[in-house]
Parts: C-alpha cells; sequence; structure tokens
C-alpha cells in the first residue's frame, strides 16, 4: 500500500506533469496510423500517468479516478471495440477486421473507412492496455492488503 | 547556414563535455549520493544541450517545437526524479560519505588485512 508522499517536491511536478502525459497518450494513439505509436503504446502511457499518480499521491486518490472495478469494466470494453469492430466487418461481408465494409453504415469511401477503422481498434487497444496496466498496478502494490489470498496459496 | 552548423557544433561539443564530466563523476566519486549529483545535473544539462543543438539544426519548425517540448519536460521530471531517488536512499538508511568516516574505513580494511 503506497501512502501519499510528504515531498512537496514530487506532488507539484506529478501533478503538473500528469495532465501532459495523458495529452501525449491521445497523440501516440491518434498518430498510430502513420507514426511510430498506436494503441498498445499509447495505452501503455496513459496507465503510466495513473502509476505516476499512485506512487506520488498515494492509492486512495488514485482509486478514486480509477478503481479495480473501472479497470476490470474498462479493459473488457476495450476488447469489447477491438472484436467489435471486426466482428461488425464480418456481419457486412468481408473478413476480420476488413474495415473497408464499414464504409456501409458510415456512408464515406473504403479508403475513409479504413483510416478510420484503424482508429477504432487503436482506441479500443488503448482502453485494455491502459485498464489492464492499471490492475497490474494495483495487484502489485495491493498484495500485502490481503494476504489470507497468498497465505492459502503456500 | 555556416553559423548555424558552428552553433550547432559548440552546443553538441557541450553536451559532450557535460556527458563526460558526468561519466567521470559516476565513476570516480566515492558514495550513492555523489554519483547521483553528478549524474544529475550533467546528464540533464547534457540532454539540453543535445537537445538544442537537434532544434537549431532542424530550423522553425514543428519538429524542434516538439524537440524543446521535450527538453521542457526533460527538465522537469529529471531533477524531481533525482530528487525523490536520493530522498528514498537517505531514508532507506544510506549514510552520505564523509572524510572522517572514508578514514575510519580505511583504517577498518587495513587491520583486517583487506583491500579496499
Amino acid at each position: 500500500m503506497i501512502q501519499e508522499s510528504d515531498d512537496v517536491i514530487v506532488k507539484a511536478v506529478a501533478r503538473l506533469l500528469v495532465p501532459f502525459i495523458v495529452v501525449y497518450a491521445l497523440y501516440v494513439v491518434m498518430h498510430g496510423h502513420y507514426s511510430p505509436g498506436g494503441g498498445f503504446q499509447g495505452g501503455v502511457i496513459l496507465a503510466a500517468s495513473f502509476v505516476l499518480l499512485g506512487v506520488s499521491h498515494g492509492l486512495e486518490k488514485t482509486r478514486r479516478r480509477m478503481s479495480e472495478k473501472a479497470a476490470m469494466v474498462l479493459s473488457s470494453i476495450g476488447v469489447l471495440i477491438y472484436g467489435g469492430i471486426g466482428a461488425l466487418c464480418l456481419i457486412l461481408g468481408g473478413n476480420y477486421l476488413d474495415y473497408a465494409k464499414l464504409g456501409k453504415i458510415l456512408r464515406v469511401t473504403p479508403a475513409e473507412a479504413r483510416s478510420l477503422g484503424i482508429l477504432g481498434v487503436e482506441i479500443g487497444v488503448a482502453l485494455a492496455v491502459m485498464a489492464v496496466m492499471c490492475t497490474v498496478f494495483f495487484a502489485i502494490f495491493t498484495a500485502e492488503e490481503s494476504p489470507e489470498d497468498y497465505r492459502s496459496l503456500e | 547556414m555556416i553559423v548555424k552548423d558552428v552553433l550547432v557544433i559548440l552546443f553538441m561539443l557541450g553536451g559532450f563535455f557535460l556527458f563526460f564530466t558526468a561519466t567521470l563523476g559516476l565513476l570516480r566519486l566515492p558514495d550513492f549520493f555523489t554519483r547521483l549529483h553528478a549524474t544529475g545535473k550533467g546528464d540533464t544539462l547534457a540532454a539540453l544541450w543535445f537537445l538544442v543543438a537537434l532544434a537549431v539544426h532542424h530550423g522553425f519548425s514543428l519538429t524542434s517545437a516538439k524537440i524543446v517540448f521535450i527538453a521542457v519536460f526533460l527538465f522537469l521530471a529529471q531533477p524531481t526524479a533525482t530528487h525523490a531517488i536520493s530522498r528514498a536512499a537517505f531514508r532507506c538508511g544510506v549514510r552520505p560519505w564523509t572524510l572522517e568516516r572514508a578514514v575510519l574505513l580505511d583504517e577498518d580494511t587495513v587491520e583486517q588485512g583487506g583491500e579496499k
């Protein structure tokens, strides 16, 4: 369990950096089509902002923004977006993740539909990766709170 | 063009000098805090000078604006990380190096016949 840091420098700089980290993560997600980056990297950077919040302001304040339950729900939603877009392409008569078929729904040309489909999948991947990374972080740093689970394993 | 190249070379030489002194400090200074002091300051400013050299080399563009952003956040984050690490080390019981303690440690190793 991480307590809130009593160091004013660390807390102030973390408070300053977290919004910029989130903006940079969104930039990495949005530019995944044609520059280095993408859903996985953007999701990890998003999770890093929560980890920074956790180590500087304590787990209680981090839980108010992202609880374990919300992280599990968000990871499921991310996988649902990814699989849903792929299955939608199947339903519309293409292969799995054949984004060009989405043009029928979105009323755009197949090229634009490919771009938008990749963006949708990237957002799904980013949500899932961010939520799973947060779950791993919480699981590691709250291990001593539930010792009976671990004792039963030994 | 010549002026720009000379500026880039000067900035890069400054960065090389600072990286060199920081690495020298890391290798030669006696304990954790002094080594952190050398690398924390030296690497931050060296990286800043290299980034400024890259920005100057690229001219006035979006890329150099991004490089300036990287420099600003590096300058914020790296001293904070150094501060947090040194604070954590001090709380975990790492004792700072002093001349008196160094002399004592030297005598101990000489009496035990061990190497320094």
